[in-house]
């Protein structure tokens, strides 16, 4: 009678047994990772961009210094109230944020120490903390993506906030619940103030724009002739032209609005090192991701622009980082993403 | 053989079968001598780590001071907040209970063609993790979001947690109150209204009662459709402000609107007893002839089979075709598999043991602390993954630091989450059996904890077994908790599959989606086997 009992908890303890012995060793080993925890000499990373992204950057980090790593992926947010919740007992050593905003927020809490002034000055000053408790890796740039196509480029708009134009009724594709286009809703209030950025979201939802997923799904839109014109970020056409191999078999292209426009706000992936975690090793990693190797990875791959000083961006059409102009704006104060958020729901573009 | 309300948190059982006088069983169940502290100490236990969650959302809530609680709480948007998640809650759980009755019937007391087959069928959905389902719907049909489209998925994915208890409940239901009503002159549609439906409604409460708890804390539906529900709003909340005072405001909120809910439930049944003396006497109903509806009347089963397991099947084989131009990446999904099936296993081991106090002191003591420990379970069962895990991250760098970010936390998180549906198992199927048996065992002169090892667990057995299996299921496709949790290196098929579709690469997410349905489905299907085959002998 305690048949089933006994064997559905034999099958059970079974499954552990032989899912922890099964392979026999190495780092794919499940025996090993139940195990894996932090060991003695390894750096700790937290990383709120995506495993597939970063994987092969810290395996080039382990390859060029030695140093093992071991990593926990997550959202920025998560992460970032994860440490929090941490505290100083965190087995984190460093912080690498998809976002400036989840590094401002630790910043506040004082649970970032302060960068070196060597490390901070290989970055242009915007893009780090005004505090110096973390640095900016990688930038991208909010563009306005077109159909070339649809529109002659001598039709397009000066700046973001002419899209509420009647000429652009039903034109324009946005991704409202992506994060990307809630910073740049962020940097527009920051920049431009409460009262403009209210007037501009009222009339942009009453200009018919058209909700996507994600930037990815807005590009194929623009570059498929579905709609003229999109809010993405810079690199999303480039993962785009690799995938069909080259910028020339696409037609859409990027448009970087002229002058300190909001619609053309740098962004960044940045870096911070835990209080009371400071370590020979956690500064090799961030001057690693501050390092040629990893900056032209930035360059290469993620299609981001890199920002230390001789390591080109690959992005042919798109002017250089230090010509892009975007809003001033100190991005540690892209935290206030709450009131954004607040004022997305009362306009009602969410 | 037992059947088991599989994860009903039965009062007292879960089949009605009018063969005893409710009043001669209050008086046996309410035995008020002193529970034994056998099951009491372990009980409490279990009790304080259900309870554990709410520990930490205190201390967030309040950290503030009571004025800012206030303010979170009087907010308008909570209060549409609230609305709306009752609302989707309500309209799921509606849905679920008109399917699953419907499903239940067709394949437990119909001549439906193939319905032994339909049976199982119907249980499948449950391998499907909702935000699988909400990717597929998504990309069939981009146009779907908002409230329609979280109820869709829900209710595709969630109809089973009535199906199951329904169709056991119909099975063992005593037939004789619908042949009374049909003898009395009774259409079978008002004899099945006014006959067989009330007998129904333990079944249906529990049922229902999962159901909504799981509408109110599913974060993957919510999401993907973009409807804000409580989970999107706090998930947005951590996001957004760094702030976590408003989303431990807003989960301590869920935490009564569940424990509401819970009471509601156990109100609904009202004082009627369902439980049995003896296992003998019931019949399985006669099966109702459908005539010429018969061939029809399999439209039931395709329809919901095409919603709820067509649609995602059909996404995942597009993507899969689309990622096998860049292979098959079979040493990772095996790693993760692997890992997956290995937490799985613990939370369903941990959960059930301490599952096993609850549930037995539940079902065998009517009086107050039994009642209150039960409940207790329940309460954290309706918060969202993440809230759960940032608790423990709280708890246990604070009071557990050599076990953070170890598999004992991650374990236990599981064991929080899920604990109703082992309590729900234990409990029904404990109070099924005799309390007689264990009276005669305590007579001659039987310590308690060998009554409860050689009878009392024994009877309970395939009910006990059935929640394990539920348990290891739904561990399986947890995400938020499982990533903010799991020992540093691991992945698990979940967590694999979120960091694919973090960079859009539905293709490359594919088969960890297919591998996590698979493997879920084996589960899944015992369980509908269970439910769709008749009892073949047995007790």
């Amino acid at each position: 009678m305690a048949r089933p009992l006994v064997l559905t908890l034999r099958a059970l303890l079974a499954i552990v047994v032989l899912a922890t012995s099964a392979c026999g060793s190495g780092a794919d080993d499940p025996a090993e990772q139940l195990a894996a925890s932090a060991e003695a000499g390894e750096l700790v990373v937290y990383s709120g961009r995506n495993e597939n992204l970063v994987g092969p950057l810290l395996e080039m980090f382990t390859e060029a210094t030695g140093i093992e790593v071991a990593t926990r992926y997550g959202g920025s947010a998560e992460l970032a109230a994860q440490l929090l919740e941490e505290g100083d007992r965190t087995p984190a050593a460093v912080f690498l944020s998809q976002d400036a905003g989840a590094l401002g927020a630790l910043q506040d809490e004082g649970r970032l120490e302060p960068l070196t002034a060597g490390t901070l000055a290989k970055v242009p000053a915007q893009y780090s903390s005004a505090d110096g408790r973390w640095v900016g890796v990688s930038g991208r740039s909010r563009v306005l993506v077109y159909n070339p196509d649809l529109v002659p480029a001598a039709e397009l708009p000066q700046s973001v906030f002419d899209l509420t134009a009647p000429q652009y009724k039903g034109k324009v594709g946005y991704a409202p619940t992506n994060a990307s286009f809630q910073s740049f809703v962020t940097g527009m209030r920051v920049t431009a103030g409460e009262e403009r950025t209210r007037a501009f979201l009222e009339g942009f939802r009453d200009n018919d724009p058209k909700a996507y997923e994600g930037n990815a799904l807005i590009v194929d839109a623009v570059n498929g002739g579905v709609i003229p014109f999109g809010l993405v970020n810079h690199y999303y056409l480039y993962e785009k032209a690799s995938e069909a191999g080259g910028l020339d078999k696409l037609t859409a292209r990027n448009y970087l609005f002229p002058g300190a426009d909001p619609g053309s706000l740098v962004n960044v992936t940045g870096v911070g090192v835990l209080a009371g975690k400071q370590s020979e090793d956690a500064q090799a990693f961030v001057d690693f991701l501050l390092g040629q190797q990893a900056q032209t990875y930035f360059a290469e791959v993620t299609k981001e622009f890199p920002l230390i000083e001789g390591v080109q961006p690959d992005v042919p059409d798109l002017p250089a980082l230090a010509s892009l102009q975007g809003p001033k704006v100190d991005l540690s104060q892209l935290d206030s993403l709450e009131q954004t958020l607040a004022l997305l729901d009362e306009v009602g573009l969410t | 053989m037992t059947e088991l309300l599989i994860g009903a948190p039965a009062r007292q059982g879960n089949v009605p079968d009018g063969s005893t006088p409710p009043g001669r069983r209050a008086v046996r169940a309410g035995r008020r001598s002193r529970p034994p502290l056998l099951l009491v100490v372990p009980a409490c236990l279990t009790a304080a780590i259900a309870l554990l969650p709410m520990l930490y959302l205190a201390v967030r809530a309040f950290e503030q001071g009571v004025d800012e609680v206030g303010d979170v709480l009087l907010r308008e948007r909570t209060a549409r907040l609230l609305v709306r998640s009752l609302l989707l809650a309500g309209a799921v759980t509606t849905a679920c209970l008109v399917i699953g009755v419907a499903l239940a019937w067709l394949t437990v007391r119909s001549d439906l063609p193939w319905r032994r087959g339909w049976a199982v069928v119907a249980t499948l959905p449950l391998a499907i993790p909702t935000y699988v389902a909400g990717f597929a719907w998504i990309s069939l049909l981009p146009g779907l979001s908002g409230f329609l489209g979280a109820f869709v998925v829900l209710t595709a994915c969630s109809y089973p947690y009535v199906l199951l208890p329904v169709a056991a409940a119909l099975r063992r239901m005593d037939p004789a109150g619908e042949e009374v009503a049909r003898s009395l002159g009774l259409s079978p549609w008002q004899a099945f209204r006014r006959a067989t439906l009330p007998q129904l409604r333990p079944a249906l409460a529990a049922g229902g009662l999962l159901v909504a708890l799981y509408a109110l804390s599913d974060f993957g539906a919510v999401s993907i459709m973009r409807f804000d529900a409580f989970t999107r709003v706090i998930y947005t909340s951590y996001r957004s402000s760094f702030d976590r005072t408003p989303a431990a405001v807003l989960g301590l909120l869920l935490v009564a609107v569940t424990l509401v809910l819970v009471w509601l439930e156990a109100r609904s049944r009202g004082r009627a007893s369902y439980s049995r003396v003896g296992r003998g006497g019931a019949r399985v109903g006669a099966t109702a002839r459908l005539g010429r509806l018969r061939l029809p009347a399999v439209i039931v089963p395709v329809a919901v089979a095409t919603l709820s397991l067509g649609v995602p099947a059909v996404a995942l084989l597009y993507w899969t075709s689309v990622g096998v131009r860049g292979g098959f990446p079979a040493v990772d999904v095996g790693g993760a598999a692997l890992t997956t099936l290995t937490f799985a296993a613990l939370g369903a081991l941990a959960t059930t043991v301490l599952a096993v106090p609850v549930g037995v002191l539940a079902a065998r003591r009517s009086g107050r602390l039994p009642q209150l420990l039960e409940r207790a379970s329940w309460a954290g069962h309706a918060l969202p993954g993440i809230v759960v895990a940032f608790a423990l991250v709280f708890l246990s760098v604070r009071y557990a630091f050599p076990f953070y970010q170890r598999t004992p936390v991650l374990v236990l998180a599981y064991a929080v989450l899920f604990l109703p549906l082992a309590v729900g198992a234990v409990h029904a199927s404990a109070a099924q059996s005799p309390p007689g048996l264990e009276e005669v065992a305590r007579s001659t002169g039987a310590r308690p904890l060998a009554v409860l090892r050689r009878v009392t667990l024994p009877l309970a057995a395939p009910g006990i077994a059935a929640g394990a299996v539920l348990v290891f299921l739904t561990c399986m496709k947890e995400l938020p908790a499982t990533l903010l949790l799991q020992p540093l290196g691991s992945a698990t098929l979940a967590t694999k599959l979120w960091t694919e579709t973090g960079v859009a690469a539905y293709s490359a997410a594919a088969p960890y989606a297919v591998v996590l349905v698979l493997l879920s489905a084996v589960p899944t299907y015992l369980l509908g086997v269970r439910t769709g085959a008749l009892d073949r002998g047995g007790p």
